[in-house]
């Protein structure tokens, strides 16, 4: 399969119409067709490594420049939703893998119940994501906004081993409110965009298609949920998990 | 002329897909669970590991590049490493000019 989705034309490539509707002229078999479109989205999926990389990166040098805001911050964190939520997310990846089973298996209903059952996920882990976020403006977390720093000049009575931050130190946790926003903001905007396009996939699946044996579109949508759920794979430890102890 | 094109694609058994999200779901208890201990430096470093793996996990079976081409191998590799080496040169530079403050 390897040699064959690299190659060229092969010398009876133009055999007349032996091949399926599908397949576009300028695509010698379909393993070919296929791969060079989940080679695009793996290319499209690196840019967005890079992307998270760099607000990664920032996360990285900030939390060792204001460690004790950082831990601080991190404090206040929901454990149990972070938990939740990355359960949700990996229940969704196995749906999706799931959806893309099916499609190739070509059966419609399971299709159908499995996208919805990964569009109801998707849902749930914003939900929960906006009870948090909820919390952190009711609590005056948020930088810029709605943001106080008495949570951290004062003993934390969860943390009762934790020594108070001096203003200055606990201005910073402000840095760790910004990224954490920042981080899961975006992730949670690619969740948006992938429940938007779920929402279209559902209504095509709905009138037949991807169970023709055309299913490029299923499968690298696939690999784009797949990889907004590696990132909270990242975000979970780093921003609920690390400075538990610390 | 009509005959259905059959991949010659693998098609991955959804008993894999059971077993990689089991062992998804094991792995978060764990992260979890390794959280609570006291590691001092190594609380990151158990959690990144952990987290590392996960993601492997996902872009072995969930993603199939176990069952992909090379070419798709050897560049999903090569753009991971970039991202490392741009952290690198990111993290010398910021370590180096305040040196000794790290």
């Amino acid at each position: 399969m390897d040699s064959q989705a690299i190659a060229t034309l092969p010398e009876h490539g133009h055999a007349e119409h032996e091949h399926s509707p599908h397949l576009h002229h300028h695509f010698a078999t379909e393993d070919q067709q296929r791969e060079a479109s989940n080679f695009g989205m793996w290319l499209f999926l690196l840019t967005e490594i890079m992307f998270f990389g760099g607000m990664f990166t920032a996360y990285l040098i900030y939390r060792n420049w204001y460690y004790p805001a950082f831990v601080a911050g991190s404090h206040w964190m929901k454990i149990w939703a972070g938990t939740l939520n990355t359960t949700v997310l990996i229940c969704s990846s196995f749906t999706m893998a799931m959806a893309v089973y099916s499609a190739e298996t070509r059966k419609r209903k399971a299709l159908l119940r499995y996208l919805s059952l990964t569009l109801f996920l998707g849902f749930v882990f914003l939900g929960i994501k906006a009870y948090e976020w909820h919390n952190e403006w009711v609590e005056h977390h948020v930088p810029g906004l709605n943001f106080s720093i008495n949570d951290f000049t004062h003993v934390d009575p969860r943390y009762p081993l934790d020594k108070p931050l001096a203003p200055d130190m606990a201005e910073k946790t402000q840095s760790y409110f910004s990224l954490y926003f920042l981080l899961t903001g975006v992730h949670a905007l690619h969740m948006l965009v992938g429940v938007s396009i779920l929402l279209f996939l559902i209504f095509n699946a709905w009138k037949g298609a991807y169970t023709t044996g055309h299913m490029t579109f299923i499968e690298n949508f696939g690999l784009y949920w797949h990889f907004v759920d590696i990132i909270w794979i990242f975000l979970f430890p780093l921003l609920y998990l690390i400075s538990r102890h610390q | 002329m009509s005959e259905p094109t059959h991949h010659a694609h693998t098609v991955v058994h959804p008993k894999v897909y059971a077993a990689v999200f089991g062992a998804l779901l094991l792995f978060t208890a764990l992260t979890v669970f390794a959280s609570s201990l006291e590691l001092g430096v190594f609380n990151a470093v158990v959690a990144l590991a952990i987290a590392v793996i996960k993601a492997t996990l996902v872009v072995l079976f969930f993603m199939h590049i176990r069952y992909s081409s090379k070419l798709l191998k050897l560049t999903i590799c090569s753009g991971v490493f970039m991202f490392l080496v741009l952290i690198t040169m990111t993290l010398t530079d910021y370590i180096s000019r305040a040196w000794g403050l790290w």
